[in-house]
């Protein structure tokens, strides 16, 4: 019977944890972990003639972003990507755009100078575009989690404040690391009770 | 009329359309005017002719004329628009609208129908997407009369 009493409280222990889980103000729209799919491998060039592979950012949160320097939605959301690198780098985040101009660096080369971009940028292809489902409009953006699973996906321009919720939870996600606080704790506490 | 496309955009429907222009006769040595009807989907906009920002892929209309020679292509007078991704108006057509052509006939033009091609190359948005930019062909017939 105590045994059993001891159980219920570890679960509502469980329920409380999974509640402060979800005290944003905007609910983030992320998948859940089940649902996600690998996100496509890809080689690319930045503007300094590195390669750029997704495999580069594993362990981290990328905000992958199809874009074009033609596409005016598209320049609403740089300054905030700006702002996202700045500010979450440090906690295991990067963005990597990827140009759709059929010009290349001709025309990207200045368009990201002139708007002191400070995240990488690569130029894309109809390969990569089409490994990402055609991008059939831009701006388009897919959320990748630290497993290198697509977590998102924006097509046309959304708010700031989704994104910027969508980074966090999948920031501060770590993948089972809720049941297994929990079992930890319920671990803890039985040996503490049987002392 | 024939849709040129690269690889990424096959997958998304034509927002703008132009309907097949009539027949043309002219005779030598004259000038003759193309109208060309075009068709925008509702909700969308593209740049005119003219866009305000260089990174901004105008309408054109451009003919592979010969025989004939293009004396003027004439676009509609753009609508100034404002938009929440752009600081200033942009110059843009919107629904239906109209661009015409004047051509001149050559006297060495050989009597008898020809097809004239054009590509109409435009790039559209809606107030929160951009489609890629793309070219239409248009044929033009044309009897040459003499």
């Amino acid at each position: 019977m105590l045994i059993l009493a001891r159980w219920l409280s570890v679960i509502g222990l469980g329920l409380l944890l999974a509640g402060c889980g979800s005290s944003r103000s905007v609910k983030a729209a992320v998948k859940p972990e089940k649902d996600r799919k690998r996100a496509p491998e890809f080689s690319l060039r930045d503007d300094s003639g590195r390669t750029a592979k997704l495999a580069d950012y594993k362990g981290k949160v990328v905000l992958l972003n199809f874009w074009a320097t033609w596409c005016g939605p598209c320049k609403i959301e740089i300054p905030w990507f700006v702002d996202f690198e700045q500010k979450f780098k440090d906690r295991g985040f990067a963005v990597l755009g990827v140009s759709m101009d059929e010009d290349g660096w001709d025309s990207v080369k200045p368009y990201l100078e002139n708007r002191k971009v400070n995240y990488r940028v690569v130029i894309g292809n109809d390969e990569v575009a089409d490994l990402y489902g055609g991008v059939s409009s831009l701006p388009t953006s897919f959320l990748i989690d630290r497993q290198g699973k697509i977590a998102g996906v924006h097509v046309g321009l959304v708010s700031k404040s989704v994104y910027q919720n969508e980074i966090e939870e999948l920031l501060e996600a770590q993948p089972g690391s809720q049941s297994a606080a929990r079992h930890a704790a319920a671990v803890a506490w039985m040996a503490g009770g049987a002392k | 009329m024939l849709l040129l496309l690269p690889g990424w955009l096959a997958a998304q429907s034509s927002v703008l359309s132009v309907t097949a222009p009539p027949k043309l006769a002219a005779k030598k040595n004259t000038e003759v005017t193309a109208r060309i009807a075009v068709q925008l989907r509702n909700g969308y906009h593209v740049n005119s002719n003219t866009p305000p920002d260089d990174y901004l892929i105008p309408l054109r209309l451009v003919w592979t004329s010969a025989p004939l020679e293009v004396q003027d292509v004439v676009y509609p007078k753009p609508k100034m628009e404002k938009y929440e991704f752009s600081e200033k108006p942009l110059s843009v057509f919107t629904g239906d609208f109209e661009i015409s052509t004047r051509f001149k006939v050559p006297a060495t033009a050989v009597p008898g129908m020809q097809i004239i091609t054009g590509k109409l190359r435009y790039q559209a948005c809606t107030y929160k997407e951009c489609l890629p930019p793309k070219t239409l062909e248009v044929k033009l017939p044309v009897d040459i009369l003499n």
